[in-house]
């Protein structure tokens, strides 16, 4: 093996390395090469031509749109959030602690009748807007809140550890030099936070582009205005267009990869800001 | 400026961290607040920076009374013991913080900070790193830049919280006396917080010694050291021996010795201990007048100019050992090995009656 | 360290000099909360409220009907399958990448986070292009009378896929942290390499390894695009939970589904506690670990 691994006295690195590339391999790496293997039976020309209609082009708008506009919202709120859960004291704060990971936890689907039910024209919250004219379920408006409730714990979670990391010290020697509270926090704390915040946000982002099980109730599921991408690999599918559906599939998937590589250069650079 | 300390009371929980200190600090002097963990040291400092509030007593800055001011408005200085630069900034920017964050109308031209900025840097030596980032320096460069930092905002008060001790031995030592030398330069009211007695001793115009939230004593380096207020100072400042003997009317016995003890003439058969630094136990062969104390040599460490002897009394069966410190040149006189048998007897201590410790 | 053992971590216990006015305070708090009602709390009331609408009897009508009975047993077959699968693989690469250095150690963690950031239409749409009857074993598949998409084990695949990163990325940064020194220590006594690692390596992971299991779990029970893609939809037999609240939704049948999404959204209240209560007994374990962090 000569450099590969270091010399160790503890057994089993072959068995375990070799049951993991194994079970890798199997479950998701020759799966996922089937997506980019099967499309190369289109030429470049047509593989484009199918993944470039006005209809796709149109659902890669409300997806990016609507993910973005949702991962936006959550890096504030999600902020805030956890400013509020690491800094102060209130009754139940332990519970909505808790609650946050909701959306992790909550079948997409639930969270997607749910939100539909609540934001509807008659619904416990929609009926508020009904009578000013706007309407949220069944609109992009309300793939932008379905997108906003799945993404809302990776902002608050990836930044409440890093507030919790910073030292009281910090922030009492800006005071001593003269600083006000928001001197201190725009010019101290939130750049401190910035490389957390922008990782939560492309984190929230990135799972907001592919999620289909919360918007798809929500959505109003119209051509051109309210379908997102993930529903027209579905309906390619049911159609039996097996081909459209791998192609529309490759184009997610390579956007799924940039966006792990973003992520990845955001958390190394977080890690390295908080190891300064 | 000076300072003025009347009656602060602090508390944690149950736990008293202040019990009614009052304390004055002198304009221009160096002050070092000494004491173990726990004894209220840094909690007595960070209330006069105002980062901490105390539950009852008065802060007065040059006869003012600042203890209702916020901690932006004292103009103190202050240096944490884990440096607290701003990991996202320059040094640059690090020292310039104070003079940036000011009002519009109070902050100075942006010329004019960079001046002082770099003059103060070429003050604490490090010019040459104003456009690193904390990380890239060592701990003696970050303490140094932290207090570059403080004195950016010309404070009437410099506060330092441990400042060197996060610091290896060597840099402490470079660094205690830099400071020294720059606070002969700049006069600037400090106080400074440590647990190293050495640096107290060594640095600080006067040092007040601290445990369990009350002030012991307040004296020059050499009062405290030489004339411990009580058994505590005593036993935190240098190595001390303790013999116990017992008062009656101004006369004291300790073994077979008897001394004079004119401040404990109220005394009636009280048991008492007499404190007693290595260095001032005389040692011999043979006893002299007055009595002396016999013992057995345990122990001889000879290396240096003074010789350290480890002694056990023969006379109690009390088995602590007693350190002794004499002269090479009384040490070769003796020709001591071990297991001599020798005579002690204290040449300076003092008395204190037995207390429960 | 100096005097006062300064009170707990940062943020517990603020200092004067640091703290906000408390209008800032209360409007801050506010604010988060009324996101939060909005977001979350209101979203999840309503679900056990539509559920309970049209009174009880309607609602263990709906999930004692036969086709949810069969879901749910779907449900928990496809969890009992994929579940302990992946806490093997999480173990097994855990010990590899914690334990050993070696080349492409950082490639291979970011491939198991890899489905996390696959969209659940495209994980499941890579088992049909295999399986499916278009699919490189469909031909194949078909002659032996074996199906695999539109069946259970469609359904297992997709669940097991959307649920490998689970255990492992719980456990690789906890065994990491901890370092080799005691497995070290444990072979130099002589233990072997299985004693080694049920003896000193998985005590010391245990909580890790629940929590990562708690929150696998959850999501393998509660998966509804990619099996979604792979089922079928076949009432009473490839319908699992989610994908049955989706029929009854669509039909019209509104009090059923959220019957049915109440048993989910119950899973996911216990999977929240239980994690709450994993993290506090985590918690405690580190602090007695590192009693001097300050």
């Amino acid at each position: 093996m000569g450099t590969f691994k270091q010399y160790s006295v503890l057994p089993g690195f072959n068995l375990a390395l070799g049951f993991t590339l194994l079970y890798l391999s199997l479950i998701v790496l020759i799966p996922l090469s089937a997506a980019f293997i099967r499309t190369s039976a289109f030429t470049w020309p047509e593989f484009l031509a199918v993944v470039t209609t006005p209809r796709v082009v149109a659902s890669y708008r409300l997806t990016f749109g609507a993910s973005f506009a949702a991962a936006v919202v959550n890096a504030i709120f999600g902020l805030l959030v956890a400013w509020v859960l690491v800094r102060y004291r209130f009754p139940g704060k332990k519970i909505v602690d808790a609650l946050v990971d909701l959306p992790f936890a909550l079948p997409t689907a639930v969270a997607g009748i749910a939100l539909t039910a609540l934001y509807a024209g008659n619904g416990w919250i929609g009926q508020f807007f009904e009578p000013l004219g706007i309407k949220i379920a069944f609109t992009p408006i309300g793939i932008f809140v379905a997108l906003t409730f799945i993404g809302l714990p990776f902002v608050v979670r990836t930044v409440q550890p890093v507030l919790e990391d910073i030292e009281s010290e910090l922030e009492e020697a800006a005071a001593t030099l003269g600083a006000t509270r928001l001197q201190t926090f725009t010019r101290v704390i939130f750049p401190t936070l910035f490389p957390a915040l922008m990782t939560g946000f492309a984190l929230a982002f990135a799972r907001a582009i592919g999620e289909y099980g919360s918007v798809i109730f929500i959505a109003g599921n119209m051509p051109m205005i309210s379908e997102i991408t993930p529903l027209l690999i579905i309906t390619k599918l049911e159609q039996y267009d097996y081909a459209g559906a791998t192609a529309l599939a490759v184009v997610m998937l390579v956007i799924s990869f940039v966006m792990l590589l973003i992520i990845n250069l955001l958390q190394w650079w977080s890690r390295r800001s908080m190891a300064a | 400026m000076s300072i003025e300390v009347r009656g602060l009371s602090k508390q944690f929980g149950t736990f008293a961290a202040l019990r009614d200190v009052s304390l004055e600090v002198h304009s221009g002097e160096l002050l070092a607040l000494l004491g173990p963990s726990g004894s209220g040291k840094t909690t007595l400092l960070r209330v006069i920076a105002g980062l901490e509030a105390a539950d009852a007593g008065q802060i007065l800055f040059q006869g003012e009374d600042a203890t209702q001011q916020h901690v932006r408005e004292r103009q103190v200085g202050f240096v944490f013991q884990h440096y607290a630069l701003f990991r996202n900034m320059t040094i640059f920017e690090n020292v310039a913080f104070g003079l940036r964050v000011r009002p519009k109308d109070s902050r100075p031209a942006d010329a004019e900070i960079r001046n002082r900025v770099h003059n103060l840097l070429k003050l604490v030596q490090l010019d040459w790193l104003a456009d690193r980032h904390p990380h890239q320096l060592s701990g003696g460069q970050r303490q140094r830049v932290a207090l570059a930092r403080a004195l950016a905002v010309e404070p009437k008060v410099l506060l330092l919280d441990e400042p060197f001790g996060a610091l290896d031995a060597k840099v402490r030592k470079e660094l205690r006396s830099w400071l020294r030398r720059l606070h002969d330069e700049m006069h600037i009211t400090s106080v400074f917080v440590t647990h190293d007695q050495e640096e107290a001793l060594e640095v600080a115009d006067r040092v007040v010694v601290m445990n369990e939230g009350r002030i012991e004593q307040i004296g020059t380096p050499d009062e405290v050291y030489e004339q411990p207020a009580s058994p505590f100072v005593y036993e935190f400042l240098g190595k001390v021996n303790l013999f116990h003997g017992r008062l009656h009317h101004g006369r004291a016995w300790i073994g077979g010795i008897e001394v004079d003890a004119p401040e404990h003439t109220e005394a009636e058969e009280l048991a008492a201990v007499a404190y007693v630094r290595p260095h001032d136990i005389h040692v011999d062969r043979v006893i002299h007048d007055g009595g002396a104390l016999p013992a057995r040599v345990f122990h001889i460490l000879s290396v240096g100019p003074v010789v350290r002897l480890e002694l056990i009394r023969d006379d109690s069966e009390d088995k602590e050992l007693i350190q002794v410190e004499i002269s090479k040149e009384r040490f070769r006189e003796l020709q001591l090995v071990r297991g001599d048998r020798v005579f002690i007897k204290p040449s300076r201590f003092d008395l204190f009656p037995n207390q429960v410790h | 360290m100096s005097t006062i053992a300064l009170p707990t971590p940062a943020g517990i216990h603020r200092r004067a000099a640091t703290d906000e006015p408390a209008w800032v305070r209360r409007t801050l708090i506010g604010l988060a909360l009324t996101f939060l009602t909005l977001f979350l709390f209101v979203p999840l009331i309503s679900v056990f409220y539509e559920a309970l609408k049209k009174g009880v009897d309607v609602y263990f009508a709906a999930i004692t009907e036969p086709d949810a009975v069969a879901a749910i047993k779907l449900t928990l077959t496809a969890a009992a399958i994929a579940v302990p699968l992946n806490l093997i693989f999480g173990l097994a690469a855990a010990w590899a990448i914690a334990k050993f250095e070696f080349r492409g150690k950082n490639l291979l963690i970011t491939l198991i986070d890899l489905p996390f950031s696959v969209s659940p239409v495209v994980s499941g749409l890579i088992y049909v292009l295999i399986f499916g009857l278009q699919g490189w074993f469909g031909p194949w598949l078909a002659e032996n009378d074996i199906k695999i998409i539109f069946a259970v084990p469609g359904i297992v695949l997709a669940t097991i896929f959307v649920t490998v990163p689970f255990i492992a990325r719980e456990l690789i940064p906890l065994m990491q942290a901890q370092g080799t020194e005691e497995e070290e220590a444990a072979v130099v006594l002589g233990a072997s390499g299985w004693q080694t690692f049920f003896r000193v390596t998985l005590p010391n992971v245990k909580w890790g390894l629940l929590y990562g299991t708690i929150l696998c779990n959850a999501r393998a029970m509660g998966e509804f695009g990619a099996v979604s893609v792979v089922s079928g939809h076949i009432r009473g037999s490839t319908n699992t939970l989610p994908l049955h609240v989706e029929i009854l939704y669509n039909e019209y049948n509104f009090a059923a589904a959220f019957a049915v999404a109440s048993l989910l959204a119950l899973l996911a209240l216990v999977t929240l506690a239980l994690k709450t209560f994993v993290e506090s007994r985590n918690g405690q374990n580190r602090d007695r670990e590192n009693p001097n962090e300050h």
